[in-house]
């Protein structure tokens, strides 16, 4: 990105800009995510029309939920952390960014082209842990400390299986650089037919149900929502929190799910591109400057296809009792993507 | 056929009236803009037939909640037929049914022996200020306006 349209860019001028993009990558899909599934979606599942009043179709309630929020009283009780308290939303709220920078757009339109992406990601989604237990901690509330918890312990259980069954795809494209990950899905052919390219969701498909199962633990969607079970933690580690610091917990929920479903995108349906050979592109090198704008659109339409499967099963199952969580990560979930990665490698061998 | 899964069942279930919705529209109403009109027996608010009503408090103590206050004195009316004795009545001061108490239980509309209660399903008074929501016997009176007509009793039901 050193220089747009044969622009030459300053540093700050790119700095600005890579912010400016970051905040939209981060916040448009929250944003939309909330809009189309939280609010209309949910509410059409159950047969209602969801928010009408605020703009044509309730377009405009965002601005009025963001602004409510805005208004409320920012309390902190009396024993809390008041550090530690003040920092879990920023850190839960910065782990998002910091994994939205190695999500690629386009073949240029990448905020970090990292060689080790895969790896970046991983370790970048396990930050977010550190925060929601730091505000479980510092709430002085047993219900938080409860919900933080649970959280930690089921973020931890399930990184495991998306780990291992992001390895699949690693191995079957033999890059751990995600632009090199969505070049070898739409260069490659399935069986000698390369009009549809080779997206890893039709050979990886049981490292995909793992991968978006995890994603789901991952985002303490429902069915996986032991750690802010209302029922009996309150609202769990956010018990405590109200108005902005709040507001923070919220975006970071659905920007984060908008992010997971960039990457599942990215790792499995074939990200930014389409198959190359729809215009007769032979690697990244030779893909047309437009799929720097094209691009983007046609990973965000991925994405809203992935966040609405995620939001599908969250509106359609009760939750999971916390062992039968636990147990289902543990003596399912790693074996299968365990088996999923031995029986890949040696397919990858042997073919 | 085989049988399906309640996992992929219960999918099939919010997709289908995700489907439905949007082809058919919800089953709710967007309320201030239309209105939905409650069965004629619903228990909407409880009017007052002024003239039917003796003050002999039976409504009163039986309110389970004590929401409904009434105040009378006797008084003296013309006779019924000429040279007759003056009539003692009962003359109805206040009747107030406090609707921020009241729990809709209908134990008044049903003990009055003179018909002088009655449901109606206007549900439109809710007020800004708690206090707003005393009846007088006034209000209870036009309440009578929405009270729907009595249906017919079944056939071989005796007056």
């Amino acid at each position: 990105m050193i220089s747009v349209l044969a622009v030459e860019i300053p540093y700050w001028g790119q700095s600005l800009l890579r912010v400016l993009g970051g905040l939209v990558a981060v916040l448009l899909p929250a944003g939309a995510i909330v809009y189309l599934f939280l609010f209309k979606m949910m509410s059409f599942m159950q047969s209602r029309l969801g928010p009408m009043e605020a703009g044509p179709y309730g377009s405009m309630q965002l601005l009025a939920e963001v602004g409510k929020w805005l208004q409320k009283e920012d309390i902190s009780p009396d024993n809390v952390d008041k550090t530690v308290f003040k920092l879990a939303p920023v850190v839960v709220l910065l782990s998002t960014f910091l994994l939205i920078v190695v999500v690629p757009f386009g073949p240029e339109a990448v905020f970090a082209d990292l060689d080790a992406g895969v790896f970046y990601f991983l370790a970048v989604g396990s930050v977010s842990v550190l925060g929601i237990l730091m505000a479980g901690w510092a709430s002085a509330n047993k219900y938080s400390l409860l919900g933080g918890l649970r959280a930690a312990g089921q973020l931890i259980a399930y990184e495991l299986p998306m780990v291992l069954a992001t390895l699949g795809v690693v191995i079957q494209a033999e890059s751990m650089n995600l632009n090199r990950i969505v070049e070898v899905q739409n260069t490659e052919a399935i069986f000698g037919f390369e009009w549809l390219g080779n997206p890893f969701v039709i050979t990886q498909f049981l490292g995909f149900l793992i991968f978006m199962i995890a994603v789901q633990a991952e985002l303490t969607q429902p069915p996986f929502d032991m750690p802010i079970a209302e029922s009996e933690l309150v609202s769990g580690y956010m018990t405590e929190y109200s108005g902005f610091r709040f507001l923070m917990f919220f975006i970071a929920e659905f920007a984060t799910a908008g992010v997971f479903a960039f990457i599942a995108a990215t790792l499995f349906l074939g990200g930014w591109g389409v198959p190359f050979e729809w215009f007769g592109w032979d690697n990244l090198d030779d893909v047309s400057w437009w799929m720097n704008i094209v691009g983007p659109l046609i990973l965000f339409t991925k994405m809203l296809a992935l966040v609405f499967v995620i939001m599908w099963v969250r509106f359609t199952y009760p939750r999971f009792r916390e062992d039968q969580l636990q147990t289902f990560a543990w003596k399912f979930l790693i074996p299968l993507s365990l088996a999923n990665i031995a029986v890949t490698a040696i397919l990858k061998v042997a073919v | 056929m085989p049988k399906v899964p309640g996992l992929v069942k219960g999918l099939g279930v919010t997709l289908g009236i995700f489907g439905r919705t949007v082809k058919d529209g919800a089953n709710t109403v967007q309320y201030p803009h239309e209105k939905e009109s409650p069965p004629i027996r619903a228990r909407g608010v409880i009017a007052l037939h002024e003239d039917n009503c003796t003050a002999c408090m039976l409504c009163s103590r039986s309110c389970p909640d004590w929401c409904i206050y009434i105040e009378g004195h006797k008084q003296l009316a013309p006779p019924r037929r000429a040279g007759g004795k003056p009539r003692q009545v009962n003359h109805l001061d206040r009747f107030d049914i406090d609707y921020a108490l009241c729990m809709y239980c209908g134990i008044c509309v049903e003990v009055c022996p003179f018909d002088a209660l009655f449901w109606s399903p206007e549900y439109e008074y809710s007020e800004p200020k708690i206090a707003d929501l005393l009846h007088d016997k006034e209000k209870l009176g036009e309440w009578m306006e929405t009270v729907p007509e009595a249906p017919e009793l079944e056939a071989g039901a005796g007056k």
